[in-house]
């Protein structure tokens, strides 16, 4: 779908026309994202990201690939091979960092992708399709992610494939089974080493497909925008091009120069040091923490110390461990509830009081639980992991359905055309609402 | 600059000002260009050979040990190299080939080093499909002409390693190398 | 009714948080976690040790790592092994071949005949690795290779270890008497747990004699191998530099014309 006023693709060079009549893939881009997508005329700077993510996913996949040219999967060889491509291999430091980095500067990306849809509710009808995908995409980067860091095989490598997979033997009656199976084998050894590589390697590519979905998705409705007041007439939109690939240009330049700044002069600023050492089984380092971006779901893994009992006896429902587990996979498949959670029909958080207080209690949550999760499993940290945890999950269950339910939104601009310029023609033309 | 002339490229509709714009974003679409021409230089260079791959590519080999009449297997730059120290038997039977009778025509001085005619170093790659040949080993056949026999498609090589019959268009390739000591040859 | 199915599962999470952070609290009110002998000795590396090679402009001191390369091979080398490193990498701190061979020569290199089951030495060439030490003593000597960044505090922190034995204070014993040093170990509060198992091993100016005529006092011996350690760890370190300003040049230059860019298409349409 697009809207009437879109722009049609026409070639004028014969051989484009050729092209088109056999395979009309310029027309296909022309329309996603060129000249022929109409898109709203205010949006500002937090739409940037939604691009710079799929550029982060290029970077990973094409530094990714190249350093499998190199790298060995095998635990004898897997630390060493790393250490070759850093020594050895032409450029194969620079590569090896541009991928280590490239996986936090995609979850900046992302994570300022997510955090600008839920101020600007983006997840609202009519693009849940959107958000769902999105969600989706969110859940197969945190397990790439995590399986990529498993393969220099140091020990956080090490260490965290231990956690991470020992956290589906909590899951009653299969868990042990699962357990092995996930490892193939008792621990983390070479079995795992090698599919986590396999599927290291498989995932980027679903994710490129889901991204596909996604950007499919998104050209149904179109874009969303500041205002969250739905594009009405050609003044509210500007084509993609020149407009937006303009701005999108310049938003990657400064990408490209921050995160280059952090790969040439910062590159192990991220990481952890136990990973230059080589994996251990036999001795654990002494704090075990993930990557930051999983720190805030870490916090809330850690966060559940007691198990759930009945009252006055010592006989266990829930036992700790599995609670952990299933908070933190709530904690994320929360999401996909959003818009059904979210029941207020105005979208942007610009014309939400009581939302916008919420959010950003929510931002310093995340960012307070973040902390906690980096944080060595001591006291005060778990306890304000606790609060932090509980308040994660009363904002999305309970005061987020509330508010939405309850709160008198703030009169909406008649279109993005008033919004930007002050008045609309169409406004005085169109027939009241 | 006149007055007259800034104010034709100030002029935001006039041809000039027009050109400026254009000018700015052919200059940002040549920089992105320029950025993305840099970034294969790494991608296509991480496939040469790597430092470690580079730091092999010279042998030593120590021929101290070969009697007249042996030739040892030595590895250079992961390939096969044959050290062959000839009899006066062989030097000779290799002096008396004429070259007209050569597919490859070379002398044995010309594929060894002056005054140790009796060192033929050689690869041990057959020209025609890359084999390795027959013929370092005790009690391997050496071929119809006492050198080397490559057994995949039947090439033999004379006592100077030269190609005298068989599918092989060229004679063993001698690499470059240098006596380092009377004892010592450095290949590559 | 999905929103009363999720007020549900939110308020179940939210009181098991509660109740763990109760009895957490209790916990902490009535017991409060004592302070670990570690949490009270335990030092931070000096944060006044600087080398050439730190900040966005370091580069490599090769003088100075060729004196850092010396203490390795003449204290450390005896313990601690350098496998990542290959001595042809020597040539890089400013050896000549004839000196990286010599070097490598100096090395013995473990071989397997896999056909007689021997195992045997021979003098090492350049393209090898630095041996792996065989260690027989107690505790468990890391390879060094790495061990700038596979440690916080990097350099600072093979210099304030080299530096930092002491005696336990006073304090120490009287506060935690069961923390005493045991016998084999040795007092240092740089140390993770305090108590390390290597005995001092630099311990009087002059142990090794510089060619370059620097005076070897413990403190520039330590400077010296934390430097070297800084190289072998992050070998293209000064590569990396080099190569990174000019990228950040680039790149700032191509976000202002990109900038330019942008203002110039939107410069007809208010935003």
């Amino acid at each position: 779908m697009s809207f009437p006023w879109a722009n049609e693709y026409k070639p004028k060079h014969p051989a484009m026309v050729w092209l088109d009549e056999k395979l009309p893939l310029p027309r296909f881009v022309y329309n996603a994202v060129g000249a022929g997508y109409p898109v709203p005329r205010n949006l500002n700077y937090m739409w940037n990201f939604g691009v710079l993510a799929g550029f982060c996913l290029v970077i990973q996949i094409v530094t990714g690939i190249v350093l499998a040219m190199h790298y060995a999967a095998n635990t004898e060889v897997a630390f060493s091979s790393t250490e070759h491509i850093m020594r050895d291999v032409n450029w194969g430091w620079m590569l090896r960092y541009a991928h280590a980095n490239g996986a936090s500067a995609f979850f900046v990306v992302v994570y300022a992708h997510i955090f600008r849809g839920f101020y600007f509710g983006s997840y609202k009808a009519p693009r849940e399709m959107i958000w769902l995908l999105g969600v989706v995409i969110f859940l197969l980067m945190m397990a790439t992610a995590f399986m990529g860091y498993v393969l220099p095989w140091g020990q956080m490598s090490f260490w965290g494939a231990q956690v991470i997979t020992g956290l589906f033997s909590a899951i009653p009656l299969v868990g042990d089974g699962l357990h092995q199976w996930l490892l193939g084998g008792f621990a983390p050894d070479n079995a795992a080493l090698n599919r986590f590589f396999s599927l290291h390697f498989l995932l980027p590519f679903v994710i490129l497909g889901v991204v596909i979905l996604h950007i499919w998705a998104l050209h149904i409705p179109g874009s969303s925008n500041p205002t969250g007041v739905e594009v009405k007439s050609e003044s509210d939109t500007v084509p993609f091009h020149p407009y937006y690939t303009a701005k999108d240009g310049f938003g990657l330049a400064v990408f490209l120069f921050l995160y280059c700044a952090m790969l040439f002069f910062f590159p192990n600023a991220l990481g952890h040091p136990d990973n230059y050492i080589p994996a251990n089984p036999m001795q654990t380092p002494a704090h075990i923490v993930p990557e930051w971006y999983f720190w805030p779901f870490y916090a809330i893994l850690r966060a559940f110390t007691a198990d759930l009992t009945i009252p006055f006896t010592h006989i266990v429902l829930v036992p700790a461990k599995l609670l952990g587990v299933l908070a933190m996979f709530s904690a994320i498949l929360v999401w996909f509830a959003l818009p059904w959670l979210d029941t207020s029909p105005v979208r942007s958080g610009h014309y939400r009081p009581r939302f916008r207080k919420i959010y950003w209690a929510l931002v310093i949550d995340v960012v307070v639980l973040g902390y906690c999760g980096g944080s060595p499993a001591e006291e005060p940290f778990v306890m304000i992991s606790q609060i932090a945890a509980a308040y994660y999950f009363l904002h999305f269950f309970i005061i987020l359905p509330l508010v939405s339910m309850t709160e008198t939104p703030q009169p909406l601009p008649f279109s993005i055309t008033e919004s930007v310029l002050g008045k609309d023609e169409a406004a005085t033309l169109a027939p009241a609402e | 600059m006149t007055q007259t002339e800034v104010a034709e490229v100030m002029e935001p509709g006039g041809a000039q000002g027009v050109r400026r714009r254009d000018f700015i974003e052919v200059a940002a679409v040549s920089a992105a260009g320029v950025g993305a021409l840099a970034v294969l230089v790494p991608l296509i260079s991480q496939m040469a050979p790597s430092a470690d791959v580079l730091a092999e590519s010279s042998t030593e080999v120590d021929i101290s040990a070969i009697a007249a009449g042996q030739a040892i297997k030595a590895v250079f730059r992961k390939q096969p190299v044959f050290v062959r120290h000839l009899t006066p038997v062989e030097i000779s039977e290799a002096d008396k080939v004429p070259l007209s009778e050569l597919r490859d025509p070379q002398t044995l001085e010309e594929r060894t080093k002056p005054g140790k005619k009796e060192w033929l170093i050689t690869m041990g790659v057959c020209t025609h499909l890359g084999c390795v040949p027959l013929g370092t080993g005790q009690g391997e056949p050496k071929g119809e002409y006492g050198g080397y026999f490559c057994p995949c498609h039947g090439s033999q090589y004379d006592t100077a390693a030269r190609i005298r019959k068989g599918p092989a268009p060229k004679n063993l390739v001698v690499p470059d190398y240098v006596f380092s000591s009377p004892t010592v040859v450095k290949i590559g | 009714m999905p929103r009363l199915i999720a007020a549900l599962v939110g308020a179940f999470f939210t009181l098991c948080l509660l109740i763990a952070f109760g009895t957490g609290l209790v916990s902490y009110i009535s017991e409060p976690p004592a302070k670990t002998v570690e949490a009270a000795f335990h030092k931070a590396p000096n944060e006044d040790f600087h080398l050439q090679s730190d900040g966005p402009f370091g580069t490599f001191n090769r003088q100075q790592l060729q004196r850092g390369f010396q203490v390795y091979k003449e204290v450390c080398s005896a313990c601690h092994s350098l496998s990542y490193v290959a001595f042809r990498d020597l040539k890089e701190i400013g050896y000549n071949d004839a000196e990286v061979k010599a070097i490598a020569a100096g090395f013995k290199v473990p071989v397997y005949n896999a056909a007689t089951g021997e195992l045997k030495t021979r003098d090492g060439v350049p393209t090898d690795h630095f041996p792996p030490v065989v260690y027989g003593g107690s505790g468990s000597p890391p390879n060094l290779s790495l061990i700038t960044k596979a440690r916080h505090g990097g350099a600072a922190y093979v210099h304030s270890l080299l530096t930092g034995y002491t005696d336990q204070p006073a304090e120490l014993l009287k506060k935690y008497p069961e923390s005493k040093t045991p016998d084999g170990l040795f007092y240092n509060p740089y140390f993770a747990n305090l108590n390390i198992a290597m005995p001092p091993p630099l311990v009087s100016d002059g142990q090794v004699s510089y060619k370059d005529g620097t005076k070897a006092t413990v403190d520039q011996m330590a400077t010296d191998v934390a430097a070297f350690l800084v190289w072998t760890a992050e070998p293209k370190l000064e590569k990396r530099h080099q190569t990174g300003w000019p990228v950040l040049g680039f790149l700032l230059f191509a976000s202002v014309l990109a900038y330019m860019a942008y203002r110039n298409v939107w410069a007809d349409k208010k935003h």
